[in-house]
């Protein structure tokens, strides 16, 4: 009994205390980091109890030398058994409801709904930052990027503000070895994910050559990139700050170092950055990364049919990177 | 229910000195004695054991630092690709099944042999090929796109060894499968007059299930394969998004024979568990029935619950909240299992040599997989661990802690049953100790590092990573140095260990109750059941029986 009690007590607060998680970035790590603390509080429990009863049967039960004796004959107890199978369908039942609400909360159940919702035109990247990395990507993607129609750009606005409804949305595309944002009410493109603390966003995600998986520990959510099948996430940005992008999904050699980063602004940091993006790529960004001859060519190797054998070098790969991040993200 | 205990048993010495005709080369052999292949298989899948943790090893190593320093990018791809097949297929499922199963099964049922025994030695036969050809894909570049091969990476990231790797797992799931017909056809057919199928030993209705499972779901995987070959040599797109493929379909397929396959992997030792503990508890195993059919419920479960691999692969939100209410149903059969193992060692006389102790660590970490295993299932929480550290750990828990833990105490177990000789106590308690640390220390940091970002199949990672996967990799060294105590323990003894005697352990299922190792047929003369597989205890208790190989039991005359 007393053992009891202080199982419980000490799986009630490693449950609450194990700190094995990082810090909690977007509002929907809140209920799935509590799911985890009641997963972790009935499991600590559990692995006491078994481990426990291993360490004490061993201890207690152990054959004293010479005793060739046999235990007790036990077949089985049929009220013990039906409690320890009707214990574990409870916790079982529990956890799933619990998992079912917390996938609630955090948008799961309404993703494929949203997705048939969003046809409408979006405004697309032509003629703005990024067209000259734009036009190449749109021509080889055989999937959403290109097909929207490219409506008259918003620069004429002097001041930035976020569109008013719903979720905002940003579009990914995960590529051997780098992640390229897309936010279609500007045209801007970045390489790292820029966004806006406090308010939902959209992520459009799409893959060019093979599997990729956008994940931002922090955030706690994860969806794969997957081409020709597009897959979106949604979560709100809770703190601001710079957290890692990771990809993680094997995507070839240099799948561990497909990182970026997705930094959370206020809305009005947020707003000025994009300001700040604007105007840069109005005043020549555009001719800059043009001319930006070794990252240009390398972008293009990517992007070429990925039927053919990916016979990518190393250091070609690794020129992409950096001057990808630079040209967009300063 | 006939019950005699084992001292009124016919006395042993009824049968002719054995076996003189095995000899070391029967071993080398197109030998069709279920006894010779069981061998064959164990000896064979420990040495690719060897070589997938040599590989390990490299793969560790590349991770003892952040920086790529050991080996090349494509290099350590190929390396955690092979590892992974060796390890599961070329090791456990044929381990558990083959080596196991084929051992055990004819004698714990009183049969002659297995149903089909040259189908059974084609089955053997097609292994080392197999795992010859795998290794020799290093040659033109070994497969690199993970042991899930996961389309359309794998379409075009070296073709010839993904080839290869595709050839290797149908030649090994051929394999598989025509040991599943006869292992199914045996338990079914062949136990002898009297055995009813719900007195037969637990590892029987264990190697049921599993070789259902596998004749269900094995051929789901070999389509996909071959579908996947075709994609690669004849440029066709079922798979490849170019040409207008699915690469999600090739998910399915996968993962309706993989997820089985941890149940494949499993179930044999779930079995062999429920073997070991009554025997070194002196106990009757706790729950008999609910052992039996919650292998089979498992079994059933095993089949539904395929997509959970799938969370973030887009799969559908409905179908995403089934696949994650059925695998969570499956934590109510296995801590069944786990509740009566726990209550079979309770209140026994527990044996704590090297069989027993390997059965309680199996028990003890293996639970600590089954908990993480249930976490996972909780899609909002998968979200976040697939593909990572964490489930590393997790399957390695299962799969090492569970499968190869119960693999040793198997070995041990009935090491004096296959060879006639007795291992060496001290030292397989100091390979105990030296696995049992050496798994922790490498597998239990991986939990946090997953946790806090740390994703898989990588061969560089952040700095902040450092620290705990430097311990991860020393736990590695310990873990490859632990093998070596066995490896000289097992030779050493085979070849000049103490004679075992019929029945060291006073067990008293059937395979017990013959020679050791049992002469060519399993019995002299009709095998007759007069015992309970488990009813130890059954007169209170059974003194007095020495040790000595003349008094042991021996029902079979
Ligand atoms: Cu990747
Ligand atoms: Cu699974």
């Amino acid at each position: 009994m007393l053992a009891g009690i202080a199982l419980t007590l000490v799986s009630l607060w490693y449950g609450q205390n194990h700190g094995l998680m990082p810090l909690e970035g977007s509002e929907e790590s809140l209920p799935i980091d509590s799911l985890f603390n009641l997963m972790m509080t009935i499991g600590t429990g559990l692995f006491l109890l078994v481990q426990g009863v291993i360490v004490v049967a061993v201890l207690r039960f152990r054959r004293r030398q010479g005793d060739l004796a046999d235990g007790p004959y036990i077949e089985g107890n049929i009220p013990l058994e039906i409690l320890w199978t009707a214990i574990p369908a409870v916790i079982v039942m529990i956890l799933a409801v619990y998992s079912f609400e917390v996938y609630r909360q955090i948008g799961g159940l309404g993703a494929m709904d949203h997705a048939m919702a969003h046809a409408q035109p979006q405004p697309q990247m032509a003629r703005l930052a990024g067209a000259a990395i734009a036009a190449p990507l749109a021509e080889a993607s055989p999937t959403s990027l290109a097909d929207a129609p490219s409506p008259e750009p918003v620069l004429s606005d002097a001041t930035y503000q976020l569109p008013g409804d719903g979720p905002y949305e940003i579009q990914a595309l995960g590529l051997q070895y780098a992640w390229i944002f897309t936010y279609p009410d500007t045209g801007v493109v970045t390489g790292e994910l820029h966004v806006p603390v406090g308010r939902e966003v959209l992520l459009k995600i799409n893959a060019q050559d093979v599997l990729h998986a956008f994940w931002v520990p922090e955030y706690r959510l994860k969806q794969d990139a997957i081409p020709g099948r597009p897959t979106e996430i949604r979560f709100t940005p809770r703190t601001a700050g710079e957290y890692p992008v990771i990809c993680a999904e094997l995507c070839g050699p240099y799948h561990g170092a497909m990182k970026t980063r997705v930094i959370a602004h206020s809305p009005q940091e947020f707003a000025a950055w994009m300001q700040e993006q604007q105007v840069a790529s109005a005043s020549g960004l555009e001719q800059a990364i043009a001319t930006a001859d070794p990252a240009q060519r390398s972008v293009e190797q990517i992007l070429a049919p990925h039927i053919e054998s990916l016979g990518i070098s190393p250091e070609v790969l690794q020129q992409l990177h950096p001057p990808m991040v630079h040209a967009h993200a300063s | 229910m006939t019950t005699q205990t084992p001292t009124q048993s016919t006395p042993a010495r009824s049968h002719p000195e054995p076996h003189q005709e095995t000899t070391w080369r029967t071993y080398f052999s197109f030998s069709t004695d279920h006894k010779v292949i069981g061998i064959q298989y164990l000896v064979t899948t420990f040495v690719f054991y060897l070589i997938g943790g040599a590989l390990a090893t490299a793969v560790r190593t590349e991770l003892a630092t952040p920086e790529v320093d050991f080996v090349s990018r494509e290099v350590y791809n190929g390396l955690f690709t092979v590892h992974a097949t060796v390890m599961i297929f070329l090791w456990i499922v044929p381990a558990g099944t083959g080596a196991f199963g084929n051992y055990l099964l004819p004698l714990m049922l009183g049969a002659r042999d297995m149903a089909f025994p040259k189908l059974n030695a084609v089955a053997f036969w097609m292994i080392p090929p197999a795992g010859v050809l795998l290794m020799l894909s290093f040659i033109w570049g070994a497969p690199a796109a993970g042991w899930t091969s996961y389309p359309p990476l794998s379409i075009v990231t070296n073709p010839v060894g993904e080839m290869i790797w595709i050839l290797s797992l149908l030649i090994l799931g051929t394999s598989s499968i025509l040991g599943a017909v006869n292992f199914l056809t045996t338990i079914l057919k062949m136990r002898m007059p009297g055995l009813g199928l719900n007195q037969m030993p637990l590892f029987c209705w264990a190697m049921l299930a599993a070789s259902a499972l596998i004749l269900l779901s094995t051929p789901v995987l070999a389509g996909a394969l071959i579908l996947l070959s075709f994609d690669i040599v004849a440029g066709t797109a079922f798979f490849n998004p170019t040409g207008g493929g699915d690469p999600v379909v090739y998910q399915h397929m996968f993962w309706f024979y993989s997820h089985p396959a941890v149940y494949i992997m499993i179930l044999p030792v779930f079995g062999m568990i429920s073997e070991i503990l009554p025997v070194h508890s002196r106990k009757p195993i706790f729950g008999y029935k609910a052992i039996a059919y919650s292998s089979l419920a498992i079994s059933f479960l095993g089949l539904v619950v395929w997509a959970h691999h799938m969370f973030t692969s887009g799969t559908p939100p409905w179908l995403r909240m089934f696949f994650m209410i059925a695998t969570m149903v499956i934590a109510v059969p296995t801590g069944i299992k786990v509740f009566s193992w726990l209550a079979t060692i309770w209140g026994g006389k527990l044996e704590l040599n090297s069989a027993m102790l390997f059965a309680l660590g199996f028990v003890s970490m293996f639970v600590i997989g089954g908990i993480s295993g249930v976490m996972v299932a909780a899609v909002p929480f998968d979200i976040h661990v697939h593909d990572t550290y964490f489930i590393v750990a997790h399957i390695h828990y299962v799969l090492f802690g569970g499968s190869v833990f119960g693999l040793y105490a198997g070995i041990y177990h009935w090491f004096p049953k296959m060879t006639g000789r007795m291992m060496n106590e001290f030292w397989g308690r100091v390979h105990f100790v030296l696995t049992f640390i050496g798994f922790n220390i490498t597998f239990m940091p991986m939990h946090k590092l997953g946790l806090e970002g740390m994703n898989r199949r990588i061969a560089e990672y952040d700095p902040k990573y450092a620290a705990l996967n430097l311990v991860c990799t020393v736990g590695t060294y310990i873990l490859a140095v632990s093998t070596f105590p066995f490896i000289f323990n097992a030779i050493w003894s085979w070849w000049k260990g103490p004679k075992a005697g019929d029945n060291p352990w006073r067990a008293l299922t059937l395979e017990w109750q013959t020679s050791s190792p049992p002469p060519v047929e399993n019995f002299v003369g009709e095998p007759v059941l007069v015992t309970e597989p488990y009813a130890y205890g059954l007169n209170g208790s059974t003194p007095g029986i020495s040790l000595e190989p003349e008094a042991t039991p021996s029902p079979a005359t």
